[in-house]
């Protein structure tokens, strides 16, 4: 093995230099130009049409590089190629490229636009592949333009374009480290990506470009920790090892108890680590102690941390185990690190490389908690055929376990190392033998006894070795060991190993006095080798004379003195020096005097033995299963492990507000507007109102508010309730709005005081979603049902979903909604099962945003202030579905008395409705006081037709004639769709039930958000996902047939577009078309 | 994370390289040959090695070393993990993991680790998707190839990747539709001069070699599921399954992977199927020594005891050996001194036995040490722990698939001290 270096050596000395400069140096001579040729002729294969010519050239050219050689000439011939069809070539030229793109820029800079071509292919495999080879080509130039394609990437459907997009991510910091804060935003927004595939590599780029940012993981704390068994086993490494460094951010160490505990013992130590068992007694009184303070709970997020990584103890990858036991090390309480142990066993059996590293950080571990390891001490039993680093690590483990009880196997299983063939080994188990003399006094006799019966081994190694350790042991009990010093100096005579000899004489020196009588006979015998001797021996030699000129200075004298002056001449400075600095001090002169007293003192003074301890102890400083553990020194980019906070940080930092899995959906919306969704929806509803703050005009926006929320959201996200409903703190402020409501509720009370079933429904909503509000108990008396939202309520039961749907939707809204308590709507299932489609983990962006915004049709006047003799009154349509029957439209009407007397008994009259139109009333309001608004809702059934519903609204004293028209956008709820689906659908409605127009988008309209917006508000439909980014599609349904609506907008250059909507209701399709037209041209 | 790979052969040659970002020199390896160098023994180089700008972590698999370059912080672990994963691509691409089957097939070695690295960190590394994107060789493709022209990248997208289960491909159909699986497990034991056992447990792995069209979901149960102690399981298995039924239940990759491995640690429940009687002494002042040793078979359920080797390391002072034997055949090698006896099969009747002449060198003491032994040996058809395969189902799928199990027990690392 030795020659195999050197033969390298030799090889990189002579043809390295050589050998790749025959490609393109012409001055290496006459090798080079048929080597040259070889390259023109790749060049010309490169040239040709024929694919399997430029296929064999390219591979060539990769074995090239893969060799090492340089191939760089190549670059304009190779270049060329980057657009070819052909897979592999465009493949094998992408390698090339990101090879030499380097050393190329101005050439490399060719190529962009092939990829950037990439970027807006419809197919995510490809649109993936540009950016990873655009982001490979570390040209400082194009990083404006990786930035813009990063960004695009980060929201693109595909998640595994996205998961591309996080990849890139450090290799444009690593170009460029500039573009931090910008690319902080995008690893942002990648960390709320719901999908497994992106979660690995977005964690990545964080811990590469901003480990520092721990806030941005707060809101994605329990995603990731929910998401994590799903992840790919690299990932996985990596979330687990930022996840133990967040949560010694965020957490309380869960020790903590036990360090109270022994503060409480012993009124010493604070925040002592201290792991081992503390005595029965002084546990009683701190147990009695404890109770005075506060109990530490351990945080539901790390409890959620530590059961959803157990698991994954059992990977197949050592990686992820070594990940989790790290975890468990330095997050979870003492009692539970146990279960790691087992798993850590379980990898000794893997390949070497990995026992290797396991072993190293079970060493650590094993000084920490040695009881984790104690059952399984025979697994780290050594073989004669484990590598020499493997059994030395083994023997440090072997030794760390060592107790009292076990001492005996142990030793018994070192006697049988001693005797192995491998002398390395042999020697570090003699260490450990004197370790485990050490540190268990027990056994110290048995230890020294058999370590003296070594010294008669006939291997000098094995003697020297225990020379060593037989040195550091005696110095604990020298009186008792006279016999032994003098076995060992009888051992000068043979024994040659310098280290060795040293130690015997220091011992003889040390202990003259216990063997006076052949102190002075070594000492004369190494002055005659003195000369021979290696420097330590040496050093030594002068050490014993000069304690012996102390002790004993009648016999001594000369041959100390003959030993300084051989010394005095020694070609080592530092013999030298030793020497010079022996003989002032001992020898007394005439001048000096003042040190020489204290001579004796200086050499003899007594010595404290040596603590043989493990080289592993401390490290678990550096986080395990880290490359700055296993190096036992701090790596580039290693991230401190922090310290436990003394005060936990606000635990509700990683509250998310929307549930889980129905954000995503949310988010595409949210994106627009990048608010809270509470607050934003209040925020929103602004500009349709009048500024005015009263009550009334505050309950709208509410309401307005769900309305916008829609119905498949709200229905999803009550369903998510139902499974977490320990994460009901997390919903604060939910709970806070719906008490303001409440309280608003409590104004209204009096005039609310009828009809039982209704306002017991509503009421049990606002008292169940503002359980922790006073206003539950205020409104105990009309409470039926309470929490029933929390339920789970099978679908057959008729009653309770209507409450749960109505509570989530109508929170804000009190007017009793309906009489009759009937199923919820046949949209929301639908849109249901769309959630719930969402929630298959690959796809989540495919997931239409459902919600629709607010109608366009903003509110209308039903009757003037002036016509209604103080009586005002509107409506908008609130685009939630009306739950008392699905084929209705929902319409909020508002009332205000402006007037200066009450309106009494306000109610509908009897409607004269066209034929099919037919109206769900609103219960009568019993009194409307001066300057008091009320709202209510109703359904009307407007049949699939435009034409306006003509009904009464009668007071206690008058009658208004009054009449409402429906847009024809509010006709229809939005249906969730697949693009397949969509596309099947839309085949089956070609031909007359197909309209076509076309139409010029203005300037303001041409980004995806305002078209969608503004199709949305026209008209209540649901997007439908899309593979192609300038063709937006919608789809719903009329609300009395239910017939589909499938709207089809294809924008095209400069502002051209096309509409399309297909619909058997032509009348609907038509004025669809119209009305869309008009919003987008506007 | 990681920088670079190259791949160098037991000579020091190095044959392959690839960088994932920035060109770093060959000459960093040189750090790698010292240490290699200073190890002496190619199973001690650390695998580890600090130089002072970059970290190198190696492994070393079938005479060859794969020695990554690292720059920063990463668990050394996930390196090696992703090594030896690298390593298992190519033995399964190519058959084996050699110098030259990776020197013929250098460019899909290339494109191999162009998908499995991205930027240094792990993009596609499951089988079944690496398959999808580049076909792995065969003699009949690489006619085909030759004359058509057509490639060894596959112009299917790969769709795996993108699916919520990227251990299986899509669309795979088979006419005949076969599950196959192997219980083999291994006995680590460590067994004194007495013969009493001081260590033992069994070592367990399923593989499976699944042949089944379209998407089935398999589930396989034990009769006796309590046996297995500590189990790692293949990603595509349900953990939750295992936790409450102690069912596997899962939906395969497609061909040969390894569904779980498994520990049986109680040591009563190891049984030890062979015994060694064996004897080496040396006489004081004198270059010949004697040696002596017989295996028989022990609580071997009834299963004949097959392809019995005997490995001895002997004292490095041993010069020859003279020895016959009973059954089957004896080698020594004098340079690394390991005495190997092929014994074959155990009959009861007959018991084998290898005795004989040492000769040492001469003028050399007795040597002190003593040398070790280790067994291998392999019983059919059975499972030594006693795990059986109770039944296995499958759903999702209409077809009946042809179902097999197959035990087999094996030596693992059995080692008799002297």
């Amino acid at each position: 093995m030795s020659a195999a270096p050197a033969y390298s050596e030799d090889k990189g000395g002579s043809a390295g230099p050589g050998e790749p400069e025959y490609g393109h140096d012409p001055a290496s001579g006459g090798i080079f130009s048929s080597d040259y040729k070889r390259h023109d002729d790749l060049k010309e294969m490169l040239d040709t049409n024929k694919d399997s010519l430029k296929l064999e050239a390219m591979k060539r050219i990769v074995a090239m590089i893969a060799r090492g050689k340089n191939a760089s000439d190549l670059f304009p011939a190779v270049v060329k190629n980057v657009a070819c069809k052909n897979i592999e070539v465009k493949k094998l030229v992408y390698v090339y490229l990101v090879r030499y793109a380097e050393e190329q820029q101005d050439l490399a800079l060719l190529s962009i636009s092939t990829f950037q071509r990439g970027l807006k292919d419809p197919n995510q495999l490809i649109r993936a592949s540009a950016l990873r080879v655009l982001s490979s080509i570390r040209v400082p130039i194009i990083v404006p333009i990786m930035m813009l394609a990063i960004k695009e990437a980060a929201s693109d459907m595909s998640p595994y374009v996205r998961k591309t997009a996080a990849h890139a991510i450090p290799k444009l910091y690593s170009l460029d480290s500039d573009q931090k804060d910008q690319l902080i935003e995008v690893i942002e927004k990648l960390l709320a990506d719901k999908t497994t595939l992106v979660a690995g590599s977005v964690v990545m780029a964080f811990e590469e470009v901003c480990p520092e940012r721990i806030d941005l993981i707060h809101k994605n704390y329990r995603k990731l920790c929910n998401l994590l068994i799903d992840v790919e086993e690299w990932g996985q490494v990596v979330i687990i090892s930022m996840l133990t460094r967040y949560a010694r951010t965020q957490f309380l160490s869960p020790t903590q108890n036990e360090s109270l505990l022994e503060e409480n013992a012993e009124k010493a130590f604070y925040g002592s680590e201290e792991d081992e068992a503390k005595g029965a007694g002084s546990e009683e009184t701190a147990a009695a102690a404890l109770p005075a303070r506060k109990p530490y709970i351990m945080d539901p997020d790390h409890r959620l941390l530590l059961r959803n990584t157990k698991p994954l103890l059992q990977s197949r990858s050592a990686a992820v185990v070594m990940a989790v036991a790290q975890l468990y090390f330095h997050l979870a309480p003492k009692a539970e690190v146990g279960v790691i142990a087992k798993a850590l066993v379980r990898l000794l059996r893997s390949h070497s490389e990995v026992q290797y590293v396991v072993l190293q950080n079970v060493a650590t571990m094993s000084i920490k908690r040695r009881g984790m390891f104690e059952p399984y001490l025979k697994s780290f039993y050594i073989r004669s055929t484990d590598p020499t680093q493997i059994k030395i690590l083994k023997l440090e483990v072997l030794t760390n376990l060592a107790n009292e009880t076990n001492i005996p196997t142990v030793l018994r299983e070192f006697q049988t190392y001693i005797r192995s063939m491998d002398k390395d080994f042999v020697a570090a188990t003699i260490q450990a033998i004197g370790r485990c003399a050490t540190n268990i006094g027990r056994v110290r006799d048995t230890c020294l006894n058999g370590l003296v019966q070594l010294l008669s081994n006939r291997d000098e190694l094995v003697v020297a070795e225990s020379v060593v350790v037989i040195k550091k042991l005696l110095q604990m009990q020298p009186a008792q060991h006279g016999e032994i010093i003098k076995h060992l100096a009888k051992l000068t005579d043979n024994i040659q190993v310098p280290m060795a000899r040293a130690s015997i004489l220091w011992l003889i020196g040390e202990y003259c006095e216990h063997v006076p009588r052949i102190a002075p006979d070594v000492l004369r015998k190494m002055a005659k080798s003195f000369t021979a001797e290696e420097d330590i021996v040496k050093l030594q030699v002068i050490n014993l004379a000069a304690k012996l000129y102390l002790t004993n200075s009648k016999q001594t004298k000369l041959l100390t003195q003959y030993v300084l002056s051989l010394a005095k001449y020694d070609q080592n400075y530092d013999i030298r020096d030793r020497a010079r600095f022996t003989r002032q001090l001992i020898v007394p002169s005439e001048q000096g005097g003042a040190l020489s007293r204290h001579a004796k003192k200086l050499f003899l003074a007594p010595k404290p033995a040596p603590v043989l301890e493990s080289s592993f102890k401390d490290r678990d400083h550096f986080q395990l299963g880290s490359l700055s553990h296993l190096l036992n020194a701090k790596a580039t980019g290693y991230q401190e492990l922090p310290d436990w906070p003394e005060e936990a940080p606000d635990p509700s930092v990683r509250n998310v507000e929307v549930p889980e899995w129905t954000k995503c959906s949310n988010r595409e919306k949210r994106k627009e507007k990048e608010k809270p969704f509470y607050s934003d929806s209040e925020g929103e509803s602004g500009p349709t109102e009048s500024a005015d703050s009263d009550p009334e005009s505050e309950s709208e926006s509410d309401s307005k508010s769900s309305s916008e929320s829609g119905s498949g959201e709200s229905s999803s996200e009550s369903d998510n309730e139902d499974q977490d409903e320990d994460e009901e703190k997390g919903r604060g402020s939910e709970s806070e709005q719906s008490e303001e409501d409440g309280k608003r509720k409590t104004k209204k009370k009096v005039p609310e005081g009828k009809g039982e079933a209704s306002s017991s429904d509503e009421d049990s909503d606002s008292s169940s979603s503002t359980s922790e509000s006073e206003m539950t108990s205020e409104s105990e008396e009309e409470q039926l049902e309470p929490a029933s939202w929390r339920r789970k309520t099978p679908p057959s039961s008729k009653r309770a979903p209507a409450t749960k749907e109505i509570s989530l939707l109508d929170l804000e809204d009190f007017t009793p909604p309906s009489v009759q308590p009937v199923s919820p709507p046949a949209i929301v299932s639908t849109s249901l099962a769309a959630d719930l489609e969402g929630l298959t983990l690959t796809d989540s962006t495919l997931v239409p945003s459902l919600l629709s915004p607010v109608s366009r049709v903003g509110r209308q006047e039903l009757l003037h202030r002036v016509a209604g003799e103080g009586l005002v009154v509107d409506y908008t349509f609130s685009r939630q579905p009306f739950s008392g029957d699905p084929h209705m439209v929902s319409v909020h009407i508002h009332f205000s008395n402006s007037s200066d007397t009450p309106i009494k008994g306000l109610h509908v009259g009897t409607p004269k409705l066209p034929a099919g139109i037919s109206i769900q009333e609103f219960p009568e309001i019993e009194s409307l006081a001066p300057g008091e608004s009320a709202t209510a809702v109703m359904g009307i059934n407007f049949c699939d037709s435009t034409q306006a519903a003509n009904f009464q609204l009668c007071t206690q004293t008058r009658q208004f004639y009054v009449s409402i028209q429906p847009p024809v956008g509010e006709l229809m709820a939005p249906v969730f769709m697949s693009e397949n689906e969509f596309k099947k659908e839309q085949g089956k409605l070609m031909g007359m039930n197909e309209i076509t127009e076309k139409l010029m988008l203005p300037d303001t309209c041409r980004s995806d958000h305002v078209v969608v917006q503004k199709v949305t508000a026209t008209a209540n439909l649901g997007r439908v996902p899309c593979g192609t980014s300038d063709e937006y599609r919608f789809a719903g349904r009329t609300l009395t047939s239910g017939s589909l609506v499938l709207l089809t907008l294809d924008a095209r250059q400069a502002g051209a577009a096309q509409l399309t909507v297909n619909s058997e209701k032509m009348v609907i399709g038509t004025m669809l078309v119209k009305d869309v037209i008009q919003a987008l041209t506007q | 994370m990681i920088h670079s790979l190259f791949l160098i052969n037991c000579s020091g040659d190095i044959f392959l390289e690839k960088h994932w970002k920035s060109v770093v020199s060959q000459s960093v390896c040189d750090y790698f040959f010292e240490a290699q160098e200073k190890a002496a023994d190619v199973e001690n180089v650390p695998p580890v090695i600090s130089t002072p700008h970059h970290y190198l972590i190696s492994i070393y698999r079938d005479k060859l070393f794969f020695v990554s370059v690292i720059q920063t912080e990463v668990p050394p672990l996930f390196v090696i993990e992703f090594l030896h994963r690298v390593a298992d691509t190519f033995q399964d691409y190519f058959g084996e993991c050699s110098e030259a089957a990776i020197k013929d097939n250098v460019v899909i070695v290339y494109e191999l680790l162009e998908e499995m690295l991205d930027n240094g960190f792990p993009l596609a590394t499951e089988s079944n998707i690496l398959k999808e994107l580049i076909k792995p060789p065969t003699i009949l493709r690489s006619v085909v190839n030759s004359i058509t022209g057509s490639s060894n990248v596959g112009d299917t997208l790969p769709t795996g990747q993108l699916s919520n289960i990227p251990w299986r491909r899509a669309g795979v159909k088979y006419t005949n539709n076969e599950a196959y699986f192997d219980v083999v497990e291994e006995i680590d034991a460590i067994i004194d001069k007495s013969g009493s056992t001081v260590f033992a447990e069994i070592q367990g792995v399923i593989d499976a070699c699944i042949k089944l069209s379209g998407m089935p979901d398999l589930s396989l149960s034990f009769m006796n599921p309590r046996l297995l102690d500590d189990v790692s399981f293949h990603p595509c298995i349900r953990f939750k399954r295992w936790e409450s039924e102690r069912i596997l239940s899962f939906i395969p990759p497609d061909g040969n992977f390894r569904l779980i491995s498994y520990r049986v640690s109680s040591q009563n429940l190891v049984a030890i199927p062979v015994y060694v009687k064996h004897s080496i002494s040396f006489k004081e002042n004198s270059s010949c020594g004697r040696f002596d040793i017989t295996i028989g078979p022990k609580q071997n359920m009834g299963k004949t005891i097959e392809g019995i080797t005997v490995t001895v390391h002997m004292p490095k002072v041993v010069l020859n050996m003279n020895l016959t034997t009973t059954q089957g055949s004896y080698t020594f090698d004098p340079v690394t001194k390991v005495l190997t006896w092929d014994v074959g099969k155990i009959t009861p009747q007959k018991l084998p036995s290898l005795k004989g002449l040492v000769n040492l060198q001469s003028g050399a003491p007795k040597p002190e040490e003593n040398p070790s032994l280790n067994i291998q040996f392999k019983i059919q058809q059975l499972a030594i722990s006693g795990l059986k395969v109770n039944r296995l189902d499958m759903y999702g799928e209409k077809y009946k698939p042809f179902k097999g199990v197959k035990y087999v027990t094996k030596a693992g690392k059995f080692q008799v001290y002297y």
